[in-house]
């Protein structure tokens, strides 16, 4: 048993900059480079055994261990909030294993991963948003087969999303997808922008940031390069169109940005916050208000006000 | 009452980590597993952990247990997260199970075969009766018979027995060939080769192709598998350094490996004999082993099939499914947030709900209007 | 596979972890950016044969798992043995068996020689690593498409004469198709296979 027992002495620094070994880096970098060469198409990756569980970022964190230099700076994101449980786990997984600053502020961050969201600040053009994606195909809710989806996107071969989504319009009046909204990039291929709202797809037209999208579980690396068209599908006679509310933001008023709902008791009242914690911090710290302002949910980890 | 926001954060996870510990050593006075008495006394865990972690380390896996407080399906996750930060050297030669120390040996097809039946250390004739005896802890076992003869090095397998008359399907070797498919570098793909169905299969959850494999015998695919033979012991592991050009022992390691033989009734190129189906498992593991086997025999009769085949035959649905760190990761992430995309449906399904109750309200006043 | 001189290998990269980390930032910012030119800072001195860009690139994307197609002018010179001994990648003397290619802009073959990978796996398609004299002094080429803000000119200097009709064609079987990096000195620019390349008479 020593040799487990010297084992035990073992640090973190033991592990390779960023975690994987270069190896895997190199393949993961290969894909990256196809996928950028060939937007919007899912390249198959030999995504490896992460030390956190599939379904947590296991292909976003392969995606930027593979990008991330000393001289990066990273944010992380959960549904739009640096603040939540995963998103602080692997920032700190970073911060550990790559040594690098970490952020939240959108426009300090040259890589910002995310989980279901896209940040309300424009990106800038050198930015990377990196993309958790828990199912790459974007046809697989209406084919299982992937002998079948990868023939459909070979042959472009989109009816089925099409049918779908009509199938959508009379059953519904509308088109049913609120997240997940398919696209498509630069009229080639039919891609799944990860569990995004839809309210984030026009984030994603000509964008100056290039988007990255890791899917470790289903082993595929995709990319959007900047300027590049990106189309939500819709019809003639119903357009796309994004969610919008009633209520602002109850603590800093943005009237613009995503909203989440946070039920305060059992007498059904309700209030309305920016998911991007960020962009509202950085509203309030400029002095706008909202009608809750002062709330608890304003204030950080250690009481004081964020 | 109020609800308190909930706010994630370092604090908490760090906390969580403490209480899980806390939790996983238990009370400080009951006197704590060492991992020698995990590796020797819940050896069956090691080897089902071995086996679906792909890394065949008792040690390694014994800590992976008692780190995962004895969840199996967490310590085969922690195995192989390990498992993917070593250096991959290369492949073994095919390993020599015919020439396998044996301990056990049985074959359900024959009264007897050349070698002769070897029950060995096996659960079969126990009769279940909770032993009372064993939870006072201690005293020796009475020791084992020793057989007045060892076992020949070399029991013909049941390939060999049927070789004369040509009656089973005979796998090529693959001596010289070039690297096998390997799972954990590659993705998979589709139509997945033998190596790759064999390597996802070993790697896969015991319970799930359990499952697969009593489903094709109760008829959902089935193969008539009948057992030609399972044998368990040492075989020993080759491999060729590339600069020596000769093959080196590497290790000598527990094996179970189960050959399941099923009717085929001839075609215009083949004529009719047995089909095999092919099961291996690190340590002892019967049941993985034989249920590998019948799955791997109904895949290979999904693809020989015309029509649509049962899942079992299926190779996208085996494969793709099979393997439980995927499949844990994949189902518990759900408890991940996802308020964001819940917001987008539950803002669709209130507004879906209004006009509903508008069109409801009207249909119900035109109806009202229409009998006055 | 023949014996490896070492005595002619120099070196390559002094600090290949973040070495190779930097120089990917930049192929992969020159794979998203088509035609816009970028600067490696402190690449590996480069064999005879290769400029300092092409160097840097095979080295931070070539490994045993990806055949490199030289150029027949380079397999017997210096890039050969020093292509094998720091990416430990297989030579292949069939530019369609390449994952990477690296050749003189002027002598190489044409664009169809390389492989374009197949309609279901487009990504198994050659990059292909044209060394040219200079990102000046050429026939203008405009370039448009995913990764391009509007339009951009480039007129590198060394390129067979027929190079936009060959880049239309190679566009023209997307999604299939080979994905190039022209490099110059320590200067790459991107031209992945989803740029649509046209003539123009406006000076860059």
């Amino acid at each position: 048993m020593s040799t487990l027992a010297d084992a035990s002495n073992r640090e973190t620094s033991l592990y390779n900059f960023a975690y994987l070994d270069e190896q895997t880096k190199r393949m993961i970098r290969r894909a990256i480079l196809k996928a950028i060469a060939i937007p919007g198409y899912q390249v198959p990756f030999g995504s490896r055994e992460m030390p956190v569980p599939y379904g947590w970022g296991t292909g976003g964190i392969q995606v930027t261990a593979a990008v991330i230099g000393p001289d990066d700076v990273f944010k992380c994101i959960d549904q739009g909030a640096d603040d939540t449980t995963n998103a602080v786990s692997i920032r700190r997984f970073f911060a550990r294993v790559a040594d690098v600053r970490t952020t939240e502020a959108t426009d300090e961050a040259t890589i910002i991963q995310s989980r279901h969201r896209i940040p309300e600040r424009p990106l800038e053009n050198g930015q990377i948003m990196v993309f958790q994606v828990p199912q790459p195909e974007p046809l697989r809710g209406l084919e299982p087969r992937e002998t079948e989806t990868r023939a459909m996107h070979a042959y472009e071969e989109y009816g089925l999303q099409y049918v779908s989504l009509y199938e959508n319009v009379s059953a519904y009046g509308r088109i049913a997808a609120t997240a997940g909204y398919p696209v498509m990039i630069d009229e080639r291929y039919l891609m799944s922008p990860s569990p995004i709202p839809k309210f984030d797809n026009p984030k994603m037209d000509m964008s100056p940031a290039l988007l990255l999208f890791g899917a470790g579980r289903e082993k595929r690396i995709y990319a959007v390069p900047p300027y590049t068209r990106v189309r939500s599908l819709d019809f003639e006679d119903y357009p796309f169109e994004t969610q919008t509310w009633e209520d602002a933001c109850a603590l800093c008023g943005a009237k613009d940005s995503y909203l989440d709902e946070v039920v305060l008791d059992d007498d059904d009242h309700r209030m309305f916050v920016c998911s991007d914690s960020s962009h509202c911090a950085t509203r309030r710290d400029a002095g706008f208000t909202g009608p809750m302002s002062g709330h608890e949910l304003a204030r950080g980890e250690d009481g004081d006000t964020a | 009452m109020a609800y308190v926001a909930v706010k994630g954060g370092e604090r908490a996870i760090s906390h969580a980590h403490l209480w899980l510990e806390e939790e996983r050593r238990g009370p400080g006075d009951v006197a704590e597993l060492s991992l020698a008495q995990i590796r020797e006394q819940l050896s069956l865990a090691v080897d089902r952990v071995m086996v679906e972690g792909s890394c065949c380390d008792a040690d390694l896996a014994a800590l992976a247990i008692k780190q995962a407080s004895g969840d199996l399906v967490e310590a085969i996750f922690l195995l192989r997260a390990y498992r993917t930060t070593l250096p991959r050297f290369g492949f073994s030669e095919p390993l020599e199970t015919a020439r396998m120390a044996i301990r056990r040996r049985i074959s359900a097809a024959f009264k007897d075969i050349p070698g002769g039946q070897v029950l060995g250390p096996t659960y079969d004739y126990t009769h279940r009766l909770i032993d009372f005896k064993l939870a006072a802890e201690g005293g020796a076992p009475e020791p084992a018979v020793v057989a007045a003869e060892p076992i020949a090095d070399r029991l013909p397998t049941i390939s060999d027995v049927f070789s004369k008359e040509d009656l089973l399907q005979v796998d090529e070797r693959s001596d010289g060939a070039e690297a096998p498919f390997d799972l954990t570098r590659d993705p998979m793909s589709f139509p997945a080769g033998r190596d790759q169905r064999l390597q996802a299969l070993a790697r896969g959850d015991e319970g799930f192709l359990l499952s697969l494999a009593y489903a094709s015998q109760r008829g959902w695919g089935s193969t008539h598998p009948l057992c030609g033979e399972i044998r368990m012991g040492e075989a020993s592991v080759e491999f060729t350094p590339p600069e020596l050009g000769f093959p080196i022992e590497l290790a000598e390691i527990t094996l179970t490996e189960c050959t399941m033989i099923s009717e085929f009734g001839g075609s215009m190129e083949r004529p009719p004999q047995y089909a095999k189906g092919y099961g291996l498992t690190f340590g002892r593991n019967e049941r993985k082993a034989m249920s590998m086997a019948i799955v791997d025999r109904a895949l290979a009769s999904g693809a020989e099939a015309s029509e649509t085949p049962h899942a079992v035959q299926d190779e996208e649905f085996v494969l793709y499914h099979s393997d439980n760190v995927e499949a844990s990761g994949f189902v518990q992430h759900l408890k991940l947030p996802h308020y964001v995309d819940f917001q987008a449906s539950l803002q669709f399904v209130r507004r879906l709900r209004k006009e509903w109750t508008a069109r409801r309200e009207a249909e119900l006043a035109a109806a009202r209007e229409a009998a006055e | 596979m023949s014996v490896l001189d070492l005595s002619r290998v120099t070196p390559g990269f002094t600090d290949p972890i973040r070495d190779s980390q930097r120089i990917f930032r930049a192929v992969m910012t020159a794979m998203s950016r088509p035609g816009l030119p970028l600067a490696l800072a402190a690449p590996p001195t480069p064999p005879a044969g290769l400029d300092a860009a092409s160097a840097a690139i095979i080295l931070t994307v070539a490994d045993f798992e990806t055949p490199v197609w030289l150029d027949p002018a380079l397999v017997t010179g210096a890039a050969a043995p020093w292509v094998r001994f720091h990416c430990g990648a297989p030579l292949t003397d069939d530019p369609s068996a390449a994952a990477f290619a690296i050749a003189p802009a002027a002598s190489s073959p044409p664009l169809a020689a390389f492989n374009p990978g197949d309609s279901k796996y487009p990504d198994r398609s050659t990059t292909l690593v044209l060394m040219c004299e200079a990102f000046v002094g050429g026939p203008t080429i405009r370039l448009e498409g995913p990764g391009v803000d509007g339009a951009v000119d480039i007129a590198p200097l060394g390129l067979a004469d027929d190079t936009v009709d060959q880049l239309r064609e190679n566009r023209s079987g997307f999604q299939c198709g080979v994905d190039l990096i022209l490099t110059t000195g320590s200067y790459l620019i991107g031209l992945p296979r989803s740029t649509r390349a046209f003539v123009t008479t406006t000076q860059p």
